[in-house]
């Protein structure tokens, strides 16, 4: 493998890694806060779908942005009111919303496109465009570094860009934020914070909320920068790769970019090799498909460091009394 | 005191529930612009008015009491399994390898043996999940989520690279061999002169569902596992005490859920298909998730919600076939019911505990 094959599939890495960095770092802040999400794949489907039928209908790809996320804000509103006002079971309110995207995204765009459950495929200002960072095309000439810049870090969409940052943020927003510690708090402890004076519904709400946003991003960034347009179950498993990711990160923001790295990796090796012939043996493709899926059981069996999950997750809150 | 007398508990709850989901389904067939009590009628008409309507919505409804008593065991060990769809998946494989590779005389033998090797492929595959959450408190719901995923993974390899005949394009096994074909409902109760269940796939698997309803009842109900299962569901730590291991029953009582999800596959790929497909399970894994929570994990309410799913499932498909309603229609419906029975449960629960505590308290007042 010579050097620029490497640097494309380590640039299709970054490209495929970046909705299951959105969405990782979304479960992270509402998981953080006692409030398990697997409705992330329903939220991100929904983003993808509003995102790109907006963006298609006006042809303006911020305004699908906007759409995208307002839709899985919604159901983060969903998600929000079961779990914690109605105190209902948190893991089968995501397994609903996860449905009702699956559901609901088909039949609006059959409805709004008759394309049998798609969008028309966006075009010029209805989708991101890669963006030239200043100095790449100058740098192709410099071997190594100069290709590396133009190749690996230029040329991405402002979402990838987005994402990245994201990381950093989220660390800082959560270690060295009142609102931070507040957050992690209300997910190891919540009585704790209550006895502080702080609303633990409140803080609660707007990690899910938080968790909406970065999810209708990670959607948007899939129907109109990676592909362009919706299809129908588009997600294909992304939502549960990020919480995948997110376990074996064992709830860390830097350990999440790591993690969902490593996954676009393999999405990116399974998409440009189909067998991997080993000499001695074939990996097949299949393998390289479920091997996020078989580490992170393998992380959760705690043969390989323990995965924690944040002690109050999954409770809701009850206040005494 | 209960807040609330028993069969308000069982019965007004789901209704109020449902109602709630069907107004809200309603309103979504309005929003896209068709009439919803037409749709119901072409519904009604196709799924129930004719023989071979009620052949698809039983057909239908086999594969949901399956699931649906497979996620109501492990509920009455408060686990949940998510992972039904995987089991199913493998338990089809299973069944395949039966069929396929051991001479069987005839289809009844055939079907106790594909009975028993599906069940066993799909509690082996719900197993290493139990003993992860049993012994290293790895939480179920996420690793029955992985093996689903895993599962695809695995079928589709054993398919494509082993299963699949030579030449053949689709990634599929080769036909089962004849005398592992089952009996539809078309071959039991037509009459020389009369044909029903024209070209329906309703097989004679159901009547194992509804045994599986009676079995289950029994385990749950009348058995010293079943009261362990339920103890151990009720208070971790009070079953402990009482002498029962918690390791022991996680583990069994998802072997029991996988096993029952496994032998959906037999309905799908024995009765139906009569060869292993890619995508044989059809999300039922998923909707024994509804099924389980609107028939309060009792197999007599899980046998009436895979009615109505099976009902849902087959008029869905009508809709499909005669209105511009795509059948994703059923999936927000699924979900509707999902979110209302099972997560939203409080939002109906809390008002209703609110009236009966009042009525009671008004009657308690005159009788002083």
């Amino acid at each position: 493998m010579d050097f620029l094959t490497l640097l494309q599939v380590l640039d299709s890495t970054i490209r495929l890694a970046t909705p299951l960095l959105l969405a990782c770092l979304a479960g992270l802040f509402s998981e953080r806060a006692g409030i398990f999400d697997i409705g992330l794949e329903g939220k991100m489907l929904a983003a993808a779908f509003f995102s790109a039928a907006v963006a298609a209908l006006t042809g303006d790809v911020w305004m699908g942005l906007g759409a995208g996320i307002a839709a899985s804000l919604a159901l983060s509103v969903i998600h929000g009111l079961a779990s914690i006002t109605f105190r209902g079971n948190q893991l089968i309110s995501g397994v609903a919303i996860n449905f009702l995207a699956a559901g609901l995204t088909v039949l609006i765009a059959q409805d709004w496109f008759q394309q049998g459950g798609r969008t028309p495929s966006l075009v010029g200002e209805a989708r991101f465009e890669p963006i030239t960072l200043p100095g790449a095309e100058a740098a192709a000439n410099i071997p190594v570094i100069g290709q590396i810049y133009s190749e690996l870090i230029s040329g991405h969409s402002e979402l990838v860009y987005i994402a990245f940052l994201m990381v950093p943020l989220t660390w800082w927003l959560l270690y060295r934020t009142r609102f931070g510690l507040r957050l992690r708090a209300v997910g190891e402890a919540p009585e704790a914070v209550d006895t502080a004076g702080v609303s633990v519904v409140g803080l609660r709400y707007v990690a899910v909320g938080i968790c909406g946003v970065l999810c209708g991003i990670a959607g948007a960034y899939l129907a109109t920068a990676l592909q362009a347009g919706f299809v129908k179950d588009m997600t294909a498993g992304r939502g549960f790769i990020a919480l995948a990711a997110l376990i074996f990160a064992k709830w860390r923001p830097w350990y999440a970019l790591y993690a969902c790295l490593l996954f676009g990796l393999l999405q990116a090796v399974a998409l440009r090799y189909q067998n991997i012939d080993l000499g001695a043996f074939v990996v097949p493709v299949q393998f390289m498909d479920a091997l996020p899926y078989i580490l992170t059981v393998v992380i959760l069996a705690g043969f390989v460091g323990k995965a924690i999950p944040p002690r109050a997750g999954g409770e809701p809150y009850v206040k005494e009394r | 005191m209960d807040k609330m007398p028993g069969w308000a508990d069982a019965v007004l709850v789901p209704l109020i529930s449902l109602i709630l989901a069907a107004i809200l389904s309603a309103l979504v067939i309005i929003g896209i612009g068709e009439d919803p009590v037409a749709a119901f009628k072409l519904m009604v008409d196709g799924a129930l008015m004719r023989s071979s309507g009620w052949g698809y919505t039983l057909y239908y409804a086999t594969n949901f009491i399956f699931t649906g008593l497979a996620v109501s065991v492990a509920f009455h060990a408060r686990l949940f399994n998510i992972g039904g769809e995987g089991q199913a998946m493998i338990g089809g494989l299973g069944v395949a390898l039966a069929c396929l590779y051991i001479p069987w005389p005839n289809w009844y033998v055939a079907l106790i043996g594909a009975t028993a090797s599906a069940a066993l492929f799909g509690a082996m595959w719900a197993f290493i999940p139990a003993y992860l959450q049993a012994k290293r408190g790895s939480h179920i719901v996420i690793t029955t989520i992985m093996f689903n995923f895993i599962a695809a993974a695995v079928l589709n390899y054993v398919l494509v690279n082993i299963l699949r005949p030579q030449g053949a394009m689709d990634p599929s096994t080769a036909k089962f061999p004849e005398p592992t074909h089952l009996p539809t409902f078309q071959d039991m109760f037509s009459t020389a002169e009369t044909a029903m269940f024209r070209g329906a796939p309703a097989n004679v698997t159901f009547f194992l569902a509804l045994v599986m309803c009676l079995v289950v009842w029994a385990l749950i109900w009348r058995t010293r596992l079943g009261y362990e299962i339920r103890a151990f569901g009720e208070s971790e730590s009070a079953a402990k005490y009482a002498g029962i291991s918690p390791v022991k029953i996680t583990v069994v009582a998802m072997l029991i859920s996988g096993g029952l999800a496994g032998m959906m596959a037999l309905n799908t790929t024995m009765g139906e298909a009569e060869r292993l497909v890619m995508n044989a399970t059809e999300g039922a894994g998923f909707i024994g998730i509804a099924v389980a929570l609107m028939g309060r994990s009792h197999p007599f309410g899980v046998l009436l919600a895979a009615l109505l799913f099976g009902f849902l499932y087959q008029g869905g498909a009508e809709l499909a076939l005669w209105t511009n309603i795509p059948r994703e229609l059923i999936v927000v419906i699924q979900a509707l019911v999902i979110l209302f029975t099972g997560a939203l449960d409080n939002m109906v629960r809390m008002p209703l505990e609110k009236i009966f505590l009042a009525r009671r308290r008004a009657q308690s007042g005159s009788a002083r």
